[in-house]
């Protein structure tokens, strides 16, 4: 039932509730009790004792894209893959076990086209 | 008027506490995202309205599409945005604004107004006051994989050629061109 | 709970997307815009599939599948915005005039 389910949650809310308090309480109790002179030369960027020239912005490499790419897709097919594995047993049973194997193997190998692209295309190589 | 249901009888209720405090914290959010200044404030503002959407979708007991919400969107969307962002920030010493001039706000302020209205307008008129039924169980993990796999097959097929396609798509847009000698390492 | 509460917070959301992708110069910042308008409807979707009470879950189905479909669509669009940055050195979506005459 609805109640009985959000009550569990509550249990998650008090949780997260509670982290927030001890890591906040923390933060202001340190800030009461330390001494606080900040000045020029401290709050500089610390970089082996050279001065820092430029700003901390720098191009990242397109490559990294790629690698987020990937893992975008196939998170999206880790998602699909919880119910299914949730749902193998009971098809299994009712006698459609090859029917939903057959499923699952062709999305993953769909997507496994686009992982055999990637590779040959040598874009997961990092030089 | 639409509503029989009074407010106090509205604030009763527990849920609508947090819906409330869910809502203006996502609507707030969602603002900061079209209007702040910092490209990369307005991804991890997105990170607050996603976390606030899938906040309510466990709220109206669809637990499965709340943990895909944080999975997908907030796991792995916001991270391809970051990565847009630092691949595509300017040159050094060459600032650009983030937003049309003003003339062009006003203008869009006004559109999705207007939108927001009649959107608004229609629900409001279409389902007043109808209460989301109380008495019912949350959706279970099970119940999407029986319904995906028995009738929503040929959807759950397409969406892998979907994903192919973008991934191929994105892979060879992006790419930096090999050089000769690389290509010919390939081969 | 009724169900306009969370129809009126889609709207609300989805206006604000709109705005966003009006009124954004940087295409990357109208991609995010994007994302806040499927947001919206994601939360849409799933609101009538209570209100319903679909046995299939049709509306919680169909919004996993608007989630890949934007997953993808995230892939594709900031895809295009690098290889226009890379052309271009600007990701700003009004200085994108080479088909003006």
């Amino acid at each position: 039932m609805l109640e009985q389910y959000l009550g569990d949650y509550i249990t998650v809310a008090v949780f997260l509730a509670a982290g927030g308090i001890l890591v906040g309480v923390g933060l202001i109790v340190a800030g009461l009790i330390r001494p606080n002179n900040p000045s020029k030369v401290k709050s500089e960027i610390y970089e082996c004792g050279i001065e820092p020239i430029g700003d901390g912005w720098s191009q990242t490499h397109i490559r990294y894209y790629i690698f987020a790419l990937l893992f975008l897709i196939f998170d999206v097919e880790a998602v699909f893959i919880f119910p299914w594995a949730l749902k193998v047993e009971t098809f299994a049973n009712a006698g459609m076990g090859g029917y939903i194997l057959i499923e699952m193997f062709v999305f993953i190998g769909i997507l496994l086209l686009g992982l055999v692209y990637a590779i040959r295309k040598g874009v997961l190589k990092w030089e | 008027m639409f509503f029989a249901v009074t407010v106090g009888d509205w604030l009763g209720e527990v849920e609508n506490w947090v819906f409330a405090v869910l809502a203006i914290a996502m609507v707030y959010a969602a603002i900061r995202v079209v209007t702040t200044k910092n490209v990369v404030h307005a991804a991890l503002f997105l990170v607050i309205a996603l976390g606030g959407s899938a906040a309510i979708f466990l709220l109206l007991g669809a637990e499965f599409v709340a943990w895909t919400v944080v999975m997908v969107y907030i796991g792995a969307v916001i991270v391809l945005f970051l990565f847009g962002i630092m691949i595509t920030r300017a040159p050094l010493g060459y600032e650009t604004k983030l937003s049309h001039p003003r003339r062009v706000r006003i203008g869009a302020a006004l559109a999705s107004g207007a939108l927001f209205l009649l959107i608004g307008g229609a629900m409001l008129d279409a389902f007043g006051d109808d209460p989301v039924p109380a008495a019912i169980d949350p959706t279970r993990t099970s119940d999407i994989g029986q319904s995906i796999f028995e009738r929503f097959v040929i959807p759950f097929e397409v969406v892998s050629f979907v994903l192919l396609a973008a991934l191929i798509g994105g892979i060879v847009i992006a790419r930096q061109d090999p050089t000769v000698e690389e290509e010919e390492v390939l081969q | 709970m009724i169900i306009n509460q969370f129809l009126l917070l889609g709207a609300a959301l989805f206006s604000i997307g709109v705005y966003g992708v009006l009124s954004r110069r940087n295409a990357v910042l109208v991609l995010l815009s994007v994302e806040l308008m499927l947001a919206a409807v994601n939360i849409n979707m799933v609101a009538f599939d209570r209100l319903n009470q679909d046995v299939m879950a049709g509306g919680q189905v169909f919004a996993l599948f608007i989630i890949a479909v934007a997953a993808a669509e995230v892939g594709i669009g900031i895809a295009i915005v690098l290889l226009i940055f890379r052309n271009r050195r600007s990701a700003n979506v009004d200085e994108l005039d080479l088909m003006k005459l």
